[in-house]
């Protein structure tokens, strides 16, 4: 039993609880708090955190527990449909340019260029002005963005794994181009992807608050946690837990989703 | 032996790794001496802890690693227990190490003449001008040309063999006592290993410095060494006087290492079986007796626009006979590489032809080339590279089958288990992946996926170079069984002349894109016409007298000529 507790990194496992608890706020947010996100009780307003309210309560007397919990389930699923925008976008461009070369590859990787050219979060507004605004939009906006990024690390895998002598083998035993891709090329590029979507799963949490908080992501009382991090702001010198409690939730996160990607990039 | 004190005295030296489980041993009892001046060679396969031996040595032993009882005298001081500070001041000075990797060894990002003053530096031997001058005069001696400009290089713009030197160089760099070699030449071609080998003798010769070769093979520690020690499974086995291990060896281990190593053991030459006398003569003369045909194939590189583009296959012709092995030998960038791409029509020639069983296949494309792939397969020369990581050994192995739609999935299978059993591999390995496998095996495994379209040639990259001589020695055993079972034709492609001397009915020697000489091997390898090719020969470690090699030299086993060589592998 000792022995196999010395393998375990404490880090790791501190990383992936962080994770598992604000899933269960995602799911089962009423299994954690009793009280409504929404509805506040006026004469509580502007509490300090205390035994009743956890994390305090804001200007209308909400609890501001109550509402990081609930907002967890937007926030989460905000980055999972951010990430995937940019996982399957980005990975279908990079292998595509990676395994067909030539001029394909020459287009591709330029307009990616043009893509990481402009800034992220000019990027992500101009799309919601686009689109329209709403939480899923803000997704998708903080999707693309990545794309890039993950077009250009699936393209230098795949250019990688080509090289590889049992590619070549693969060819010379009869496979043809679409068999050698989805049967060698693409296992043996994956994992970084993978890596780097758990990485992004931070980042793009940090992208939709940001969003939430410009006023572009989900419109009040949505309990968004950008959103509660700006609507704190007014009281920022009186009522300092509007501001700092969110903000640290946001911080947790988005450092344990960096931990355990680093973890998936180091066992490959 | 002489009887002053040895310089350099293992005493009952055990090492091992701390692991999760404790500390495992690796190196048991090992008790050697090395005479001042004296070459004792370290014999024994990958993981018979010679390089664990010659690091303890060292104190540069891999993390978790450390001695656990014996004594390591340097002219009578223990160094064994010696601090990694305390240690420094022999490291270098008083014992030189020369790795195996001439490519990983130096710093890629700074010129040879800085890594070199750096020894020098390191411990304060001479100011910043009298190291400048001691340096180009290391390079000098170690035989590279022009040092001045050698210095302000850097290493990516050396060939392997001049790497070496600067390695060797650096060790002999402070005039150390006890030079480490840790299979100096393992890396390089013959000829380069040659010289590789003659520079170390000389330097010794010169200063009087000892040297403990660690060698995987047994033809190279027989031609240099004064004694040998050899070492299986951590242990000494048996160690004396060179001429006395190999002219009566006491273990049956060292009787195996011998008739492993390519250059020791005489083999009788091969020749192609005569025609089956059962046959209608003029069917048999109608056949074409060839089963592939080169003519005059070209291949250049363009080297950028103003330069002429570069030839590295110029006007090569040769054939391969039906059921015969032919060879292409030649250094690293004679383009014999190259010829076989051609042939395996992953690269296309400029000029030339190559037909298969008479029927031109030099412009395939499409459907075409794959139906062509069917009938010529391709062996890696690094098995660690040329199967897929995420895949089993039965799907590696049936791949070729399932790309060519043959039979279905249980069938398959049971094609895979027969391969397994075919290429003496326990049948348990079907399951398990390639980082399970040793590098012999997975050569195996790379053989088995060739042999599963049943093809009528098989290419063969440097097959057997990276693996250790015992490993190797077992392939070249299984190919030649595969050969007389199947009727198979082998395009054989080494730079080790001693292994196509064991393998080959033909060889052609190529040098700078051209053959220069080809033939039966047995009467190029008697009667070399060609200088390159008798400098080949001559690089092939073996003992000053070949002939009196007292080991009943295991010979082939004959044939009756009677044996069906239908190319039946049902």
């Amino acid at each position: 039993m000792r022995r196999r507790l010395r393998g375990i990194r404490p880090g790791l496992v501190v990383a992936w609880t962080v994770i598992a608890v604000v899933i269960a706020w995602a799911i089962v947010p009423w299994l954690f708090t009793g009280q409504d996100p929404l509805a506040g009780v006026p004469a509580e307003k502007l509490q300090a955190p205390s035994g009743a309210h956890l994390f305090g309560t804001d200007a209308i007397g909400r609890d501001l527990f109550t509402r990081v919990v609930h907002g967890a389930v937007h926030s989460l699923s905000g980055a999972f449909v951010a990430v995937t925008v940019g996982l399957v976008g980005g990975t279908l461009l990079g292998v595509l340019a990676g395994s067909l070369g030539g001029a394909v590859d020459a287009v591709v990787m330029r307009l990616v260029d043009v893509l990481l050219a402009i800034p992220g979060l000019l990027l992500a507004l101009s799309i919601i002005i686009l689109l329209g605004f709403g939480t899923v939009n803000a997704a998708i906006a903080v999707g693309v963005g990545s794309v890039a990024a993950f077009a250009r690390l699936s393209r230098s895998e795949v250019v990688r794994v080509r090289q590889a002598d049992y590619v070549e083998a693969a060819f010379g035993s009869g496979a043809r181009l679409h068999a050698v891709l989805f049967r060698h090329v693409l296992p043996n590029s994956l994992t970084a992807v993978v890596g780097l979507a758990a990485l992004q799963f931070g980042t793009a949490i940090l992208a939709i608050s940001t969003l939430g908080f410009l006023g572009y992501g989900a419109p009040p009382p949505t309990p968004e946690w950008g959103l509660l991090i700006a609507e704190g702001r007014n009281y920022v010198a009186t009522s300092w837990w509007l501001t700092v409690l969110p903000g640290l939730v946001v911080v947790a996160v988005v450092l344990s989703a960096n931990r355990i990607s680093h973890a998936l990039g180091r066992t490959r | 032996m002489t009887a002053t004190a040895p310089l350099l005295s293992i005493e009952h030296l055990d090492v091992g790794y701390r692991t999760r489980d404790g500390v495992r041993p690796v190196v048991h009892d090992v008790s050697l001496d090395v005479q001042p001046g004296e070459v004792v060679a370290l014999v024994g396969e990958s993981g018979s802890g010679k390089t664990t031996t010659s690091s303890a040595v060292l104190g540069l032993l891999p993390e978790g690693g450390r001695a656990l009882g014996g004594a390591i005298r340097l002219s009578g001081t223990d160094i064994a227990g010696w601090s990694d500070r305390r240690l420094e001041s022999v490291r270098g000075a008083r014992i030189g190490y020369i790795p195996q990797d001439p490519v990983s060894s130096l710093n890629p990002v700074r010129p040879i003449g800085v890594q070199l003053a750096e020894t020098f530096r390191i411990h304060g031997r001479g100011d910043r001008r009298s190291i400048r001058g001691r340096v180009l005069e290391l390079l000098e001696r170690v035989g590279l040309d022009d040092p001045a400009l050698r210095a302000k290089q850097y290493p990516h713009e050396l060939s392997g063999g001049m790497r070496q030197r600067v390695l060797i160089a650096n060790a002999v760099a402070l005039s150390p006592e006890l030079v480490i070699a840790d299979e100096p030449t393992s890396a390089l071609d013959v000829t380069v290993q040659r010289r590789i080998l003659d520079l170390i003798d000389e330097l010794r010769r010169e200063h009087g410095t000892a040297v403990l070769l660690v060698t995987h093979d047994l033809g190279v520690a027989a031609e240099r060494a004064e004694r040998i020690v050899v070492m299986q499974h951590g242990r000494i086995v048996e160690q004396g006087a060179t001429e006395a291990v190999l002219d009566a060896p006491g273990e049956s281990y060292t009787r195996r290492l011998l008739a492993d190593a390519p250059g020791l053991a005489e083999h009788a030459f091969r020749h192609p079986r005569p025609p089956l006398f059962l046959r209608d003569p003029g069917v048999a003369a109608a056949e074409n007796p060839f089963v592939l045909e080169a003519s005059g194939l070209v291949k250049e590189f363009s080297l950028g626009r103003r330069r002429p583009a570069f030839r590295a296959v110029d006007d090569v012709s040769f054939q391969v006979l039906r059921g015969t092995t032919h060879a292409i030998v030649g250094e690293s960038g004679s383009g014999k590489t190259t010829t076989a791409r051609i042939i395996a029509r992953f690269a296309a020639p400029d000029a030339g032809a190559v037909s298969l069983g008479g029927a031109d296949a030099t412009a395939l494309a499409g459907s075409a080339k794959r139906e062509f792939r069917r009938r010529v397969q391709l062996v890696y020369q690094n098995p660690f590279a040329s199967l897929d990581p995420r895949q089993t050994v039965a799907e590696i192995i049936s791949e070729p089958l399932r790309n060519f739609g043959v039979g279905d999935r249980a069938t398959r299978a049971a094609t895979a288990r027969r391969l397994i059993d075919r290429v003496a591999l326990p049948a348990d390995v079907a399951g398990r992946r390639p980082a399970e496998l040793s590098g012999g095996q997975r050569q195996r495994v790379a053989i088995a996926r060739a042999l599963a379209p049943e093809p009528e040639l098989v290419i063969l990259d440097e097959a057997v170079s990276a693996l250790d001589v015992t490993v190797q020695a077992r392939i070249l055993e299984l190919l030649e069984q595969l050969q007389d079972e199947l009727g198979l034709s082998y395009l054989f492609i080494s730079h080790d002349l001693a292994v196509v001397a064991r393998i080959s009915h033909s060889v052609s020697v190529m040098r700078r894109g051209r053959i220069v000489e080809q033939g039966a091997t047995e009467q190029v390898f008697r009667a070399p016409q060609h200088a390159y090719t008798r400098e080949l020969l001559d690089a092939v470690p073996r003992r000053a007298a070949v002939a009196a090699v007292a080991t009943p030299a295991p010979s082939a086993p004959a044939v009756p000529p009677a044996v069906p060589t239908g190319k039946a592998l049902a």
